[in-house]
């Protein structure tokens, strides 16, 4: 990342060390993670100690150390989910990608996470891929979504 | 100074210091292992738990976090506060099973069996005082938790080495478990937990590798002037 | 957009409002929150601007995106004014039919809602008995209002509890009010609102603050997205006058980042809020100055517990501290900070405006107002329900609610989320508020209420609660740490099969010490749903533990997947689908499933044609 945009970003918050999580989670938003690089330069402009930095980026789900996939793929596994068999999708999705929740595919292509309710209940199960939702989910369907997703199914509609 | 009661016991106590700093300074014990009294009080490991009235309201908390009000009643003893504690102990008893006091104050409060097994205890029971101690005491800010939950651990950023760290051994010393090893092989001190390597200064007059480079640098840095400019060529013994 | 400087040119803008809303143009407007988003409804809306367009109608029919109606189960909703005419499940195809019925006065009677049951057919939304049953006292506006366009608010009547308080009423008046109308917590706490603002105001420093708690995390519960998406004036002037009545000059709102939507247009909102002068400094020329700033949460559901709130709003992280430091006396920075939920601001300028006595007409003995549901799970009438306290929790699942679908049989009800417990079929009649759900070994919690049947593993439904909470437990104080842990690691044993005697009273033990010694109410509160499921189903955990078996049969390890010979035509579907290839057998003659292939994940099940899958 670009110093001059990380400077954006703290200006925006009035580089206040107390803003530490809003800077993070926007420079989370622009990288899909948060490059070590970035970190040193915030920790000595913001005089904030490494081992904070570090701390706030381990404790919150929202942002991560390593590259989120290209698709983030989320399976809501709020309570209305859950009673609708969400926890058979999340097993279908494992093993169709090879990975476990909260791990990206190794092309950096899927990004696979739980999250705790969108909000979307009556539609459970459901399953968020970059912010597109697909509701009323089963095992059965997950192939053909993730076909959508995938770069020889854009191939093959080009 | 404000008057409480512990255990029946009337004493006085400065308002707003701790009830257990309060009770270890009139000789009562209760067991405690995140707490130290230069440090700031963290109520992580639940062991100091007592009883406390204050008023119309009696709660079970921990006497590290609680001040010393006036009038408060505490028990440190009734059944309660005691099956609680056990149990508490019970579940720390899996992470530090090398670890040979926390292993005996169980003994001491009578637990014999382990109903919990941990299948790779790392001996740290997560009471932050290492972490604390670095920030507060020392200064150096070199190593963290990180994580949240049952993930929770002590460890230096990213697990790689901790540039920050003096090698003071301060964490070292502080660790009610011993997890935390300091080794010295010829000029070189490393603390395996935070993968970190210090070059020590030598004594002029007897040789000894006796303090790490870092740690000087460090007192410097921070405007700390030592009483002369050569006053680290001597090792302690020798000055 | 100009500054307002009095009370009087507010109600004057309003009236000018009032006057060029020509109340006989026909409105359309359109579900636009997060549910019915989920259901494409920016298309419907786009399609039926694209047909109003094309009509050359843009003077005559004004459309009209709002917030969450609370019907999601039959998004997207379309609901036409003045004759509020109800549209459910509508496509962007249905477009053209909906505006040449429109402008012919007919309605298109196959978007209108049929009732499952009894197949009778609604037109007008307030017959609809899903919304005919509820007192939709604050969740009503949504369907009136453009979130993105604070005219509309301005319409309804809003800001002019604010102004009635900064013209009529002092600080102390107000808070009074409050108090008089017993508001009790709606985020699950049910503490008395005016209480706390009390303490707060009396707290001996000067400097105070104010906070919205938006970090809604049960899950299952959006009650609060709904009202921040759809109706982010009406949460701000409740705490624009709950600062008034303190004394705070600064708040704040603390959202989580999961919904962007929410964080968008409360933004907005402060902005427009800022701009009309109703927010900053000398808000309509009363001389009282406050400012808000928006912080949103990062993911972590501890950080929603007030004490671990504050310290994520210094720019610490989210864990708790000790409780006996009042909050409301040492919050923020160490100064007094009164901290409240969304619904809980949002029923304030209701209460300033109609009075504590009109509000104390709604409810019951100690339980006052309304309280909002997300009803979800297996429930045919799935969404966001509002119904005064007391109701009956019977009328919510079946009047409201409109019963189970599938016609299977209702189990149990979840209330409270993470922190509550299962109520069974012998307490539906109960009336649903603060004090008697907490008798029945439950809680309101912030609202989410979520419906079991059949086929759902009371087990199974304590272990989702606990990995939860093990996985969302900051990790400070050994209780809860390890004790979530500890009771995750016996519900799941117990789910495959693994459960021993002596588990159910070591789950117990656990229950106890994580209830009486964790630091916060996270900890406090994590075996509710271990310990109301034991009380209730405790036979469903004695046949895993004794017999290895799943009555519902759901735990993966405990049952199988077989085909019943006499029902399988040999179609050879399953066998298709099958991800494990666990599913053999000639085609035309009926198949066999391998079970230690199977996987469990149920495709089977769900492509046969023949009902010739059998879970055992």
């Amino acid at each position: 990342m670009e110093v001059k945009e990380i400077d954006q970003v703290m200006e925006k918050y009035g580089s206040d060390p107390a803003d530490i999580l809003g800077i993070l989670m926007d420079i989370q938003e622009k990288e899909r993670y948060l490059p070590r690089e970035t970190l040193d330069y915030l920790s000595k402009k913001l005089d904030l100690p490494m081992t904070k930095l570090y701390r706030m980026a381990t404790f919150y789900e929202a942002l991560s150390l390593k590259p989120l996939g290209r698709h983030q793929i989320h399976v809501c596994m709020g309570t209305a989910c859950h009673v609708r068999g969400a926890a058979r999708i999340l097993d279908k999705l494992e093993s169709q990608l090879s990975i476990k929740a909260g791990e990206v595919t190794p092309d950096l292509n899927f990004g696979l996470k739980t999250v705790n309710c969108v909000g979307a209940c009556a539609l459970g199960p459901v399953v968020q891929v970059d912010g597109e939702y697909h509701g009323n989910m089963s095992a059965l369907k997950v192939e053909r979504m993730l076909k959508k997703y995938s770069g020889s199914e854009n191939k093959e509609a080009e | 100074m404000v008057n409480i009661t512990i255990d029946g016991q009337q004493f006085q106590a400065a308002e707003g210091q701790n009830v257990l700093q309060a009770a270890l300074d009139n000789g009562i014990e209760i067991p405690h292992l995140c707490y130290h009294e230069n440090l700031s009080s963290y109520g992580g490991c639940r062991l100091c738990l007592v009883e406390i009235t204050r008023g119309q309201r009696t709660t079970l908390t921990t006497s590290c976090t609680y001040p010393c009000l006036e009038g408060i009643v505490v028990r440190t003893d009734t059944p309660e506060v005691l099956k609680a504690r056990r149990l508490v102990m019970e579940l720390l008893l899996p992470l530090a099973p090398e670890a040979p006091q926390i292993q005996a104050l169980a003994r001491e409060m009578g637990i014999s069996e382990q109903r919990f097994t941990e299948e790779e205890a790392d001996n740290c029971i997560r009471c932050g005082l290492c972490t604390r101690a670095c920030t507060e005491m020392v200064g150096a800010q070199a190593i963290t938790f990180s994580g949240r939950g049952y993930r929770r651990a002590v460890e230096s950023p990213f697990g790689e080495e901790a540039v920050d760290c003096i090698g003071c051994g301060t964490c070292v010393y502080i660790c009610p478990t011993g997890c935390i090893e300091m080794l010295d092989r010829g000029t070189q001190r490393t603390l395996p937990k935070w993968k970190r390597t210090l070059e020590l200064k030598k004594c002029t007059k007897c040789g000894w590798p006796y303090i790490p480079f870092a740690q000087i640098e460090f007192a410097r840095q921070r405007g700390q002037e030592p009483p002369a400019a050569d006053w680290f060529d001597l090792c302690p013994n020798c000055r | 957009m100009f500054r307002l400087n009095s009370v009087g040119e507010l109600e004057k803008l309003r009236a000018e409002i009032s006057e060029k809303r020509d109340t006989g143009k026909p409105c359309i407007t359109t579900c636009l929150g997060t549910g019915c988003h989920a259901y494409a409804s920016y298309d419907v809306y786009d399609a039926l601007a694209e047909e109003i367009d094309a009509r050359g109608l843009k003077e005559k029919i004004e459309l009209r995106g709002t917030g969450c109606h609370g019907f999601c189960e039959q998004g997207p909703i379309v609901v036409i004014f003045p004759s509020e005419i109800c549209y459910c499940r509508v496509q962007p195809e249905d477009a053209a039919d909906i505006l040449a019925a429109l402008m012919e006065d007919k309605v298109v009677d196959r978007l209108l809602y049929e009732d499952p049951v009894s197949g009778q057919k609604y037109e007008r939304e307030d017959e609809i008995p899903f919304y005919k049953n509820q007192n939709r006292l604050i969740l009503g506006q949504n369907r009136l209002i453009d979130p993105q366009n604070i005219e509309d608010y301005f319409a309804q009547g809003g800001y002019k509890a604010l102004a009635k308080a900064l013209t009529d009423m002092t600080p102390e008046d107000v808070l009074a009010e409050v108090k008089k109308a017993n508001l009790r917590g709606r985020g699950g706490g049910g503490f008395p609102a005016g209480v706390k603002w009390e303490t707060t105001r009396q707290a001996p420093e000067k400097e105070k603050y104010v906070v919205v708690n938006a970090d809604e995390g049960d899950p299952g519960a959006y009650m609060d997205r709904s009202l921040l998406e759809g109706n982010p004036h009406l949460v701000l002037e409740g705490l624009i006058l709950g600062a008034y009545a303190i004394g705070a000059a600064e708040g704040f709102v603390y959202v989580r980042q999961e919904y962007p939507l929410a964080v968008d247009n409360l933004s907005r909102a402060v902005e427009q809020a800022q701009g009309y002068g109703l927010l900053g400094d000398n808000i309509l020329g009363s001389g009282f100055n406050f400012r808000v700033r928006i912080k949103r949460g990062a993911g972590a559901f501890v950080s929603g517990e007030s004490s671990a709130l504050v310290s994520a709003i210094e720019g610490q992280v989210g864990e708790p501290r000790p409780k006996h430091i009042n909050t409301a006396i040492s919050g923020l920075w160490g100064k007094p900070t009164n901290l409240n939920n969304v619904e809980t601001w949002a029923n304030v300028p209701f209460i300033i405006e109609r009075g504590a006595d009109w509000f104390n007409g709604i409810g019951n003995e100690g339980n006052k107002g309304t309280k909002i549901f997300s009803l979800v799970g297996k429930v045919n009438n799935t969404g966001l329900v509002e119904v005064p306290m007391g109701i009956p929790l019977r009328k919510i699942i079946e009047d409201i609610g409109g019963g189970i679908p599938q016609g299977k049989k209702f189990k149990a009800v979840q209330t409270g989320g993470p922190s509550g417990g299962c109520i069974p079929e012998q307490h539906l009649d109960t009336p649903v508020d603060f004090d008697r759900l907490q008798e029945l070994g439950s809680m309101m919690g912030s609202g989410g209420m979520i419906v079991m049947d059949e086929n759902n593993c009371m087990v199974d439904v304590a272990k989702y609660f606990m990995n939860f909470l093990k996985d969302e437990s900051c990790g400070k104080c050994t209780s809860c740490r390890e004790g979530t842990k500890r009771m995750y690691e016996i519900l799941e044993a117990i789910t495959k099969g693994e459960g021993r005697a002596g588990d159910i009273e070591l789950l117990e033990e656990l229950a106890w010490v994580t209830e009486k010694t964790s630091l916060c109410a996270l900890g406090q509160t994590a075996a509710n749903p271990v310990l109301s499921t034991l009380r209730y189903f405790r036979e469903e955990y004695e046949a895993h533990i004794n017999e290895k078996r799943c009555p519902a049969k759901v735990c993966k390890a405990l049952i199988r997947y077989t085909i019943d010979p006499e029902k399988c035509d040999g179609c050879g579907r399953c066998q298709r689908n099958c991800p494990e290839e666990a599913i053999s057998g000639e085609l035309k003659s009926p198949l066999v499933i391998d079970t230690d292939r199977c996987s469990r994940c149920g495709i089977c099940l769900e492509v046969c044609r023949r009902d010739a899958v059998v879970v055992e």
